[in-house]
């Protein structure tokens, strides 16, 4: 790292900058080395740390889940098979309550988004410091843990979701169904560019704002606990421990925001009415 | 030391997170003085109508959370 002390400003950007592969200027791949050169490398850049642990999460769920389901018992289930029967049946309770069509992929698709996005902001409540250090001592020089702080995840997946929307309108309603539902609404058709600009700011809407709602709480929250990492020991408690708590509930509820959108905007994707 | 250009990111972040805030309080607010109103009405219903304030808190804070995002943004990965 720099030479002498590292600065409160330093120590702040070190911790928000992912760990960067890609192509630099003159042509060559490599891992990024500071900020400015992970800044150069434009477009031709993968976010590996991001990359990385979205994807043990998503092994790890699929993992636990597969192998409860596997040693399913109906006479004597074991506390793990309870608990994921309770979240299975909670996520049915939400698709139930808000999903009015047939579609048998809403649910799983429902349940993918809740649990993997609550693995990977639970990321957030691991000490700043630990994962990062370890990284260093292996030769790692950054690490951001949290997948969903880097508005390259919370995009990708929304624009998922996005991509589900356009399909199951398209599939549900028809081509001329889906284009005459985006021009005739909300005025008649001599009103067509201002009928077509309201409801493509509002299809728009859905995937931007699930992405950053996502990526704005989760950055905000890790921000906070690096800064919060900054003060002296003897006082860190005080502001961690209450910060960490709260933290839990956002953890859990962005996830289930995310979730309940999904359902939502799936709902309206298989309404024929209108 | 700071230059201007520095000087104007750190009252943009400012002013960003301050209106945001000032959104989302106001907001939150109102909903949560419906929820206790509706509470009050028929205590019956509290966890659904928790469970429906959870909701559209999110929804209200969406907003006001992406303004908080990216002026963290501006004030320590930009700003300095």
């Amino acid at each position: 790292m720099a030479s002498g002390e590292l600065t409160s400003g330093a120590y702040i950007k070190h911790h928000l900058q992912n760990l960067t592969y890609g192509k630099f200027p003159d042509g060559h791949w490599g891992f990024a080395n500071d900020a400015l050169e992970a800044k150069e490398m434009g477009f031709m850049a993968f976010h590996v740390d991001t990359l990385g642990f979205s994807f043990v999460l998503g092994v790890l769920f699929l993992f636990l889940f597969a192998m409860a389901a596997k040693r399913a018992s109906i006479e004597a289930p074991s506390g793990f098979q309870n608990f994921l029967e309770s979240i299975i049946d909670f996520i049915d309770e939400n698709v139930r309550g808000s999903f009015s069509g047939k579609n048998p992929m809403v649910a799983p698709l429902a349940l993918t988004t809740f649990i993997w996005i609550i693995l990977m902001n639970t990321m957030d409540l691991v000490p700043v410091d630990w994962l990062p250090s370890l990284a260093g001592a292996m030769g790692v020089h950054f690490l951001k843990v949290v997948p969903t702080t880097d508005p390259n995840a919370t995009f990708g997946m929304s624009i998922g979701i996005f991509l589900l929307i356009l399909y199951y309108s398209i599939k549900e309603k028809g081509l001329g169904g889906f284009v005459g539902e985006l021009t005739l609404h909300p005025f008649g058709k001599w009103m067509l560019p201002f009928n077509l600009f309201l409801e493509g700011v509002n299809l728009l809407a859905k995937p931007v704002s699930l992405a950053l709602r996502l990526f704005g709480n989760m950055y905000a929250g890790e921000m906070i606990f690096i800064l919060i990492a900054l003060l002296p020991f003897w006082i860190q408690w005080s502001l961690s421990l209450p910060w960490a708590i709260f933290h839990i509930l956002i953890v859990l509820l962005q996830a289930f925001i995310f979730m309940t959108l999904v359902i939502v905007y799936m709902d309206m994707a298989h309404q024929k009415e209108h | 030391m700071i230059t201007e250009v520095q000087a104007t990111l750190f009252v943009a972040g400012a002013i960003l997170m301050g209106l945001g805030a000032l959104g989302a309080a106001v907001g939150i607010g109102i909903l949560g003085a419906k929820f206790i109103e509706g509470a009050a009405r028929q205590p019956e219903l509290i966890p659904m109508l928790r469970t429906q304030m959870f909701i559209v808190m999110g929804l209200v804070d969406a907003v006001p959370m992406i303004a908080v995002g990216i002026s963290m943004y501006i004030l320590f990965a930009v700003a300095g």
